[in-house]
């Protein structure tokens, strides 16, 4: 399957990736190209066969709704790269 | 220090010839001796150090686990409180972990000293390690060749001596490949076999952790001590972990079966046919059978594997988005930006191309006709797959379709780079334990490995056939 522009721009802003145009570019070659060749899956008959969708074989296991603490307020926010004592911090959400 | 097996370092230090302290310098110089193959992107030299001091004091005390007198690498994607952590990737550079992954903690309560950080492709995304921010780890046996990937750093570090063993992951061959391509052991266990807590998601219905060794039997030995069920992995099997000491003799002998589509396929470079070949014929000999089948499922296994692994990548990537940690671009000025600009910066182009590839399979439109039939391909793969290993012992295959090829050879076209994968995403698609099995190319002199894929959890009996075929 060739892809558009219009394609590339509309998975690009869902995947939260931001694509100049000679990237634009060749991610329509690239991902055409890969497109074309997954396509091969179409050949198979898959009709009434189940989607293999776990394939540990475990079944959820429930445990007790406990509170326990895991990691501490600090930690948690150690890696943040930007952050006061409380809170992470990002730019201004509404104007 | 020629010692390389756990068993034979265990042995020097039991006689009193070696201690703890002394591993870990030799280790240590061989890592500064031979730092241009870039295997590592962080030393603990003076914590290893540290530590291999306590372990002698419970060595002379008579108490010490395991693994004591083993130096373990860790492949940059698995979590070692307080150690950095980046996945090969700009967008971690900086990030400590807050946790030890399971798999990592197991050996270390076994008194494994662990003496750095491995190279990989970024987020375990490549073949080759070449996709990695760090730059690519080089193949020791010939230093303009590719390691193999994406687990290149653990491969090499095991194949060099930088270490003792050393810990990569595999989602679609990333341990068994790099391990084919260095001659050294590599072991992908059975889906849900060891606990992925505490390795950092790429493809989590495929992802495993696995080993590099020197020795069937150190595979062994680093299974039985990481295996088993982890409440904080509710994919980890609830199945009791078994006793994988290989026996010492045995007259075992087993049913094999090689692939016709495997053999027949068009990028198997005539080498590595050689190779493998001339392995069937030595298994044959020694009264195992040996048997062509036919698998007209061949053609299908990448497409399937690339639709699903990275429609889950895209969905586990997306936890990267400049707020809670990794990086943030400086030029944001609102939510949406501060995410798509931390992103483009921080992730690499393969990453970003699997990542819209992903994305693609799952949007609304394109859902059912790639993904869903993707996971109905996955199904037929596996039930077939489980067929023939009803009736045979193990399916065996080249482990890669070439040698080690050359830095920057196969960047350009990237189906080239995607079919190195062909024989190892099998056993991923079906969750079943494989084993890259050392073996060369006697005349160029470079690694060509071999693969034998087993039934669910029975990695004691690869790992016993493996070591049985690698001595022939």
């Amino acid at each position: 399957m060739k892809i558009n522009k219009e394609t590339v721009r509309k998975i690009a802003h869902l995947a939260r990736l931001e694509l100049n145009e000679s990237q634009e570019e060749s991610m329509i070659s690239e991902l055409s190209e890969i497109l074309d060749w997954v396509e091969k899956l179409n050949e198979l008959d898959t009709e009434g066969v189940e989607p293999l969708i776990n394939i540990s074989g475990e079944v959820n296991r429930w445990r007790e709704d406990e509170a326990k603490l895991t990691i501490s307020h600090k930690e948690a926010l150690k890696n943040a790269p930007e952050h006061d004592d409380d809170f992470f911090i990002v730019p201004k959400v509404v104007e | 220090m020629p010692s390389k097996t756990i068993k034979e370092i265990q042995d020097l230090i039991l006689k009193g010839n070696a201690n703890c302290e002394k591993v870990v310098k030799h280790y240590l110089s061989s890592i500064n001796e031979q730092k241009h193959l870039n295997a590592f992107i962080e030393v603990f030299e003076e914590e290893a150090i540290e530590r291999a001091k306590e372990i002698d004091l419970k060595i002379r005390e008579g108490n010490a686990g395991k693994l004591a007198g083993v130096v373990v690498g860790i492949k940059d994607v698995l979590c070692y409180k307080d150690h950095s952590l980046t996945c090969g990737s700009g967008i971690l550079k900086g990030f400590k972990s807050l946790y030890t992954a399971t798999a990592v903690q197991k050996l270390i309560d076994e008194d494994a000293i662990i003496i750095g950080i491995l190279n990989c492709d970024e987020f375990a995304m490549g073949s080759s390690n070449e996709t990695s921010v760090y730059g690519p780890t080089l193949n020791a046996v010939d230093n303009e060749r590719v390691p193999g990937g994406s687990s290149g750093g653990s491969a090499v570090a095991v194949q060099a001596g930088l270490c003792t063993v050393s810990l990569g992951t595999d989602t679609g061959g990333s341990v068994r490949q790099p391990a084919g391509f260095c001659e050294v052991w590599g072991l992908k266990p059975t889906y849900s076999r060891i606990s992925r807590y505490g390795l950092a998601s790429y493809a989590s219905s495929f992802d495993c952790i696995g080993t590099f060794t020197n020795s069937a039997e150190d595979a062994a030995l680093l299974l039985e001590i990481m295996s088993g069920e982890d409440e904080k992995d509710s994919t980890s099997s609830s199945s009791a972990p078994e006793n994988y000491q290989l026996e010492e003799s045995t007259t075992k002998t087993y049913k094999v079966a090689y692939l016709a589509e495997a053999l027949n396929h068009e990028g198997l470079s005539p080498q590595v046919r050689d190779v493998f070949q001339e392995t069937l014929s030595k298994i044959k000999e020694a009264g195992n059978q040996v048997e062509e089948i036919k698998f007209d499922l061949l053609p299908y296994l990448l497409p399937t594997y690339y639709i699903l692994t990275t429609a889950e990548a895209s969905s586990n990537l997306s936890r990267y988005d400049g707020v809670r940690y990794g990086h943030r671009s400086d030029q944001a000025e609102n939510p949406e930006m501060l995410y798509k600009k931390s992103r483009t910066e921080g992730f690499g182009p393969e990453v970003q191309k699997r990542i819209m590839l992903g994305t693609f399979v799952l949007s609304a439109d394109y859902f059912d006709a790639y993904y869903v039939k993707a996971l109905k391909a996955r199904k037929l793969i596996r039930n077939k797959t489980l067929e023939i290993l009803k009736e045979y012992d193990f399916i065996i295959t080249p482990t890669a379709p070439t040698e080690p090829f050359k830095l920057g050879e196969k960047n350009k076209d990237q189906m080239e780079m995607y079919l190195g994968d062909v024989f190892t995403v099998q056993a991923s698609l079906c969750g079943l334990p494989s084993l890259n099995i050392p073996f060369s190319n006697k005349k160029s002199g470079l690694p060509v490995g071999v693969q034998i894929t087993g039934k669910p959890f029975k990695e004691k009996d690869l790992l016993q056939a493996g070591n049985f075929f690698s001595k022939l």
